[in-house]
């Protein structure tokens, strides 16, 4: 389009999407767009989370064996990382979640009320994850 | 915006994707009961982390342990699925593409259910493999 643009032609103003033309991010980073992103992030790895959490059930269900299995794949190396990776992902998208909930009551959408929360939910998510992993340890469970 | 609409398109209340405010509510309701839920699965994922497969079969067998995993896999399915499709719609705009990538995401959420609470299930009802 812009080799049809004649003599005193303007650039058109553009809609403010994420990306544009030549993969341009148009939006400054900030925290909160950070925490909109995290907010699909995690829930996409939720969604992962829930099929595992399933096949627990399935392979309970299928007996010794099969729970066994469960157990040596849940329990390896990559396993651990999942589960701490969601173990995140659940801390972080509950307490966004909640930011969200308050902004569908009209609630906190000042700049600095949006920062502050955002900056509390990824600290949440953070501190209740290192928590929950350094009971798993106290407790055997690792 | 709304000046444009017709009395009647106003009073289905349906918008232009033609289904409403279903979604939104069911996302945000849903979203309330994951709070209660998700915390009690951290809470039993680590009372579960150090036991076997004996002592897995007799903490599903309690019966709040078995209405709440259920109720927590069904709600999950459901939040999910909502949420993946606004993913899909945001970023697929092809539209067999995206049509196949909904079908795909409704099923994965229902197999979820099926095979979450039929598990269950059969582990409370009959004590697991046995």
């Amino acid at each position: 389009m812009s080799d049809a643009k004649g003599a005193g032609q303007r650039a058109r103003p553009i809609s403010p999407h994420l990306v544009g033309g030549e993969h341009i991010l148009f939006w400054r980073w900030h925290l909160t767009m950070f925490c909109s992103m995290m907010h699909r992030a995690t829930g996409v790895f939720l969604y992962l989370g829930a099929i595992v959490g399933a096949t627990w059930a399935f392979s309970l269900a299928s007996g010794p064996d099969a729970y066994g299995l469960f157990l040596v794949i849940i329990g390896s190396i990559i396993g651990k990382l999942f589960l701490f990776g969601l173990t995140f992902s659940a801390f972080y998208h509950l307490a966004n979640g909640i930011r969200h909930l308050a902004w569908d009551m009209g609630e906190g959408f000042e700049p600095k009320t949006a920062d502050t929360t955002a900056a509390a939910a990824l600290a949440f998510g953070a501190a209740a994850t290192l928590a929950v992993w350094v009971i798993a340890a106290l407790t055997g469970g690792l | 915006m709304s000046g444009y609409r017709t009395p009647l398109s106003r009073a289905r209340g349906l918008g232009s994707a033609k289904h409403g405010v279903g979604h939104f509510i069911g996302q945000r309701v849903s979203a309330v009961a994951l709070i209660f839920l998700v915390l009690w699965a951290v809470d039993s994922a680590l009372a579960l982390a150090h036991t076997d497969y004996e002592n897995a079969v007799l903490w599903l067998r309690s019966p709040w342990n078995a209405i709440l995993a259920s109720l927590l896999i069904a709600v999950a399915s459901f939040h999910m699925n909502i949420g993946m499709r606004v993913i899909i719609e945001d970023y697929i705009h092809k539209p067999p593409t995206k049509a196949a990538l909904l079908i795909l995401n409704l099923f994965v959420a229902v197999l979820v259910t099926a095979a979450g609470v039929f598990s269950i299930l059969k582990v409370a009802l009959s004590g697991g493999a046995y």
